[in-house]
């Protein structure tokens, strides 16, 4: 029985909140993280409506509070294998992978980045650009620590190379290192695994992986971030010129019978935002958002749209279009307005623009289903975490003692996950007091 | 002066600094500055072996000051601290110069420029390093209640929370009965749950737990002090409560759009809270029902959204359909708010019952017909482009939810502020939404923004988290680095008071006469707003002193002057 210990699934904002208030409210806290570094999706966005705060740098000082905490156990790079027992009572079974980089040793200098010659796509730039086989996942990772990629590291596939090793003046680099099963007895458990982008290829009629000037937002905020592939610069694949026209299409994937018929509930704005920040960044430059309904119910979300059109010229069209074709690299967006002024011509209009952003759907992580199933917790049809009695319990799953917050159990933004985390925190607080009385 | 012993360490970082900044160049231009006895470079200052040298120097050399060129205090100033403490130093005679951010990385290209930077950046650290002070962390205790302001659906699951943790909860309500604008709702989204299911539990859980006081009828008349410490006093009640936090539950109260559509003078004009309570009398039968949305919200002068009215005029055209499943029911609206995916179906299942959504154009809204009595509603139709006249049996008007009237008394009272909206201004947006900037406060439900009843409750229970904290620690540490005023140079003139964001400054009565300003070290943050605005320089931030930063800009300026 260990009723002091809790473990959180998941190092996004939602997992780093919940482990900072657990452990400040006197938990130990067991926070386990399946990439070499917390952070999340926060971590790759460069703003954050309706603030246009920096994300990072908001995000940054909460990653080092959470992993300098004295209660926190920070697991990165590792991944539940099994999971027994009750509320109060779960004994769970971690696998930390190799980093083959000895964590007491390395200062985090890069000196092996350097020397590295083997380059291979960047997941966290959504393979916008490369990174080396020993890498950072990102400038301000937590913790700050090299990891070696075993599929992609020489010495794996050929038996040789070790440059990292040479030159590594800390003598940090472990070959030998192995994986290792961790075996913890916590109290409660907490789910925060976050969401992956749809993979918006599905819907052909939009050309993304067809036409060049075709992206996703979340590789727009790589591309407009400061510490992105291209430093900031809003280069259009094409021809890495910054474009003068952008587009963004909202619902792709979303609010769809054919792929999720729910609405992702962060897109409207995320997109406003994107269009505020290219503007910022060219000035002169126009956008358009093609949209469904403009779902902008947050606190300070009106004032924000409004800043979009007045400050920025942003035009809000309500449109889905139906197809996207290109013409010398330049995409044009087909569609139909819904609104009409009165006597306005009925039509199937043409815009061509310099590069299309679509705002894709969001959906439950990867990795979710498998932690979920580990767990016997019940899912919606979405593959959501089904939450049975909202209005009283909204953090609680189907299996007690287990809770959820933020992305994992529905669509929601910054705040609300947050908010849910530290919620998250209180009912385990609750449920462990009771259980010690 | 004083002979100091000033220890210096420039860190190498890898190459992070060593390879743009020339390092043992700065090492022996920061061993010639005055009061420096010792000074080395370190290829990482932060490793092991780079803190044990430090902690090793301080005893060897007796160094009494200790400086780090490095990196971030962002990221290491505690670690440095620390070591400093754990060589018996006080941790605050301790200094960082960042001359990673600062010179190696932004001056890439520019080694020679980078390393005169480093120097002068040093030399203005071992500058300020002279006149730091040793500070004292204090900690003050924190008294293991709350008092949470308002009985509705927020107030009551933190109570309930909080003294589920074991915590004792005075718990406010103006009304003679819990439940807040619950109490006056019919049924809710989206299963339409009956009010009742989910009131009821909550309330008897509340008023059956023993470590929960309950005033009813009463409303907060003045509160003083700080986090851990606060004097509460209440109407209809003898002396002080005494609590060691505090959770803003006020909520919201429902837009009533006088002057607007006719209301309240036509009849069968009503809002959506006025329609709920007839669907809990059991009134319907309604034959055609237009509902018209955004009333009074996403307008100029109120430009928020109310969240969850569209989910509001969802449910009651719903249950209306199924008290008459001919009825005619319209809801006229801008753009439909459901976002998520049970707010989604339900927006699905409402048109499936057969409730019809017609999108208007604010700038030509909806227009009520007939005299005495609306008989029906004349639209224009934006997605068929032309204007279309509507049977009502019934007009219901869906209005947000906006601020309680009084909150500007309460936001005096607690010194935390309001948003030019009058909702609760909470600390951050996006990372700090249920918290203020003023420690031992919290804020939840619609007293915030409009917010439904899940949500209310999620907010309740962080807001609960957050109040628990101080609480189940017992103790809250007292920031070192905070602001003093010199009361023989203040006039009182009440600029700091008025732009401290932490309401940590009051004007006192001096020994002279007249007002002074007195800073509540328990409260500062140590931002240095107060300094700043201090025409006089009687406020003073300790370890930013104006002898402090003087010696800095002083260092500096004597550098350039005495250079080529």
């Amino acid at each position: 029985m260990n009723n002091s210990a809790v473990l959180v699934i998941g190092g996004g904002i939602a997992g780093i909140q919940a482990s900072i208030d657990l452990a400040n409210l006197g938990f130990q806290v067991y926070l386990v993280e399946r990439t070499p570094s917390i952070g999340g999706r926060m971590a790759q966005l460069d703003k954050t409506f309706p603030t246009n705060d920096c994300s990072i740098c908001i995000l940054a000082p909460k990653m080092i509070e959470c992993a300098s905490h004295k209660k926190v156990n920070l697991l990165t790079y590792s991944e539940v294998i099994e999971v027994e027992g009750r509320a109060g009572d779960f004994r769970v079974k971690i696998l930390k992978k190799p980093r083959f980089v000895d964590m007491n040793r390395c200062t985090g200098c890069g000196e092996c980045v350097e020397n590295c010659p083997r380059r291979v796509p960047n997941e966290f730039n959504l393979f916008l650009d490369k990174r080396k086989a020993i890498y950072l996942l990102f400038p301000q990772a937590v913790p700050h620590k090299m990891t070696i990629d075993a599929q992609n590291c020489l010495y794996f596939l050929k038996g040789r190379c070790r440059l990292c090793e040479e030159v590594c003046l800390a003598k940090a680099i472990d070959f030998e290192q192995e994986e290792k099963i961790v075996e913890l007895s916590v109290g409660a458990i907490i789910l925060a695994t976050g969401f992956d982008p749809f993979d918006v290829s599905a819907l052909k009629e939009y050309g993304y992986g067809e036409i060049k000037n075709v992206i996703t937002g979340l590789e727009f905020e790589r591309l407009i971030s400061a510490s992105g592939p291209t430093s900031g610069e809003l280069e259009r694949p094409s021809d890495k010129k910054p474009p003068q026209v952008i587009a963004f299409i909202q619902c792709v994937g979303s609010r769809d019978v054919n792929y999720n018929p729910y609405c992702s509930a962060v897109c409207c704005m995320h997109a406003t935002k994107e269009a505020i920040l290219a503007g910022e960044h060219y000035p002169g430059l126009r956008s358009f958002v093609f949209y469904t309904d403009l779902r902008a119910a947050g606190k300070r979300f009106q004032e924000y749209i409004n800043r979009a059109k007045e400050e920025y010229g942003v035009t809000y069209i309500r449109a889905r279009p139906g197809k996207i074709t290109a013409k010398d690299g330049r995409p044009i967006i087909w569609y139909e307005e819904t609104l009409f002024k009165e006597g306005e011509e009925r039509k199937v209009r043409k815009m061509e623009v310099d590069l299309v952003v679509l705002c894709q759907a969001l959906v439950p992580h990867g990795s979710h289903q498998e932690v979920t199933r580990k767990l016997g917790i019940e899912l919606d049809e979405m593959g959501f975490i089904r939450i049975p009695d909202r209005l009283s319990r909204p953090v609680d799953t189907s299996v007690e003692g287990v809770f959820a917050c933020g992305f994992c159990q529905g669509p929601q933004d910054i705040p609300d996950s947050v908010i849910q985390a530290s919620g998250a925190a209180a009912r385990v607080a609750e449920l462990l007091t009771v259980e010690r009385m | 002066m004083a002979k100091r012993r000033i220890g210096v360490f420039v860190c190498y970082c890898g190459n992070n600094i060593g390879g743009i900044v020339r390092v043992p160049e700065v090492v022996e231009y920061a061993r010639c500055l005055p009061n420096v006895v010792y000074a080395e470079g370190s290829l990482y200052a932060c490793s092991e072996e780079g803190l044990s040298s430090i902690k090793a120097k301080i005893a060897a050399y007796g160094l009494d000051r200790v400086v780090v060129a490095s990196c971030t205090p962002r990221t290491h100033e505690t670690l440095f601290r620390n070591a400093c403490e754990e060589a018996g130093l006080n941790r605050y005679l301790f200094e960082f110069v960042n001359v990673r951010e600062h010179c190696s990385w932004i001056h890439m290209r520019a080694p020679d420029e980078a390393t005169e930077k480093a120097k002068s950046l040093i030399k203005m650290g071992v500058a300020k390093s002279y006149y730091l002070e040793p500070q004292e962390e204090l900690e003050s205790e924190v008294y293991p209640e709350a008092l949470v302001i308002g009985g509705g659906v927020a107030g009551m699951t933190a109570a309930l929370n909080l003294a589920q943790q074991g915590l004792k909860v005075h718990l406010i309500e103006r009304e003679k009965e819990l439940g807040g604008l619950l109490s006056q709702v019919n049924k809710l989204f989206p299963a339409n749950r009956d009010v009742k299911e989910i009131f009821d539990p909550l309330a008897e859980g509340v008023k059956n737990h023993p470590l929960i006081t309950i005033y009813l009828g009463s409303e907060v008349e003045g509160v003083e002090g700080f986090i851990g410490n606060f004097k509460v006093r209440i109407t209809r009640v003898e002396g002080e409560i005494k609590v060691g936090t505090i959770i803003v539950a006020t909520g919201g109260r429902e837009l009533k759009p006088i002057g607007q559509y006719g209301y309240p003078t036509v009849a069968n004009v009503l809002t959506q809270l006025e329609l709920e309570g007839r669907l809990k009398e059991g009134i319907d039968g309604w034959q055609s029902v237009v509902m018209i949305n955004c009333v009074g919200a996403r307008v100029t002068g109120r430009f928020y959204c109310g969240r969850f009215c569209c989910l509001t005029a969802m449910k009651n055209a719903i249950l209306i359909k199924e008290g008459n499943p001919q009825a005619k029911v319209y809801i006229l609206l801008q753009d439909v708010m459901a976002s998520g995916v049970e707010a989604e179906r339900y927006y699905r299942r409402s048109m499936e019952r057969g409730v019809r959504f017609i999108r208007y154009d604010p700038i030509s809204p909806p227009q009520i017909l007939g005299e005495r009595q609306a008989e029906g509603v004349k639209v224009y139709h934006a997605l068929i482009g032309r204007e279309v006249i509507l049977p009502a049996q019934m007009v219901v008007l869906t209005t947000p939810l906006v601020p309680q009237a009084d909150n500007e008394r309460l936001s005096k009272m607690l010194k935390v502020p309001l948003g030019s909206e009058g909702f609760f201004l909470e600390a951050h947006l996006k990372l700090r939404p249920i918290e203020f900037a003023t420690d031992g406060i919290y804020l939840c439900g619609s007293a915030r923004y409009p917010s439904d009843i899940a949500e209310s409750v999620s907010q309740a229970y962080a807001a609960s988290a957050k109040a628990a904290i101080p609480m189940r620690q017992g103790l809250v540490r007292v920031e070192a680095i905070t602001a003093f005023s010199q009361e023989r140079l203040c006039h009182g003139c009440g600029n700091c008071l008025r732009v401290c964001p932490f309401g940590a400054i009051e004007l006192k009565g001096s020994e002279r006469g007249g007002k002074v300003a007195w800073v509540n070290a328990a409260q500062c943050k140590g931002c240095g707003c107060c300094v700043a605005a201090c025409p006089n320089g009687a406020m003073q931030q300790r370890s930013f002193s104006d002898q402090q930063l003087m010696a800095m800009i002083e260092a500096l300026v004597e550098e350039v002057s005495s250079g080529p």
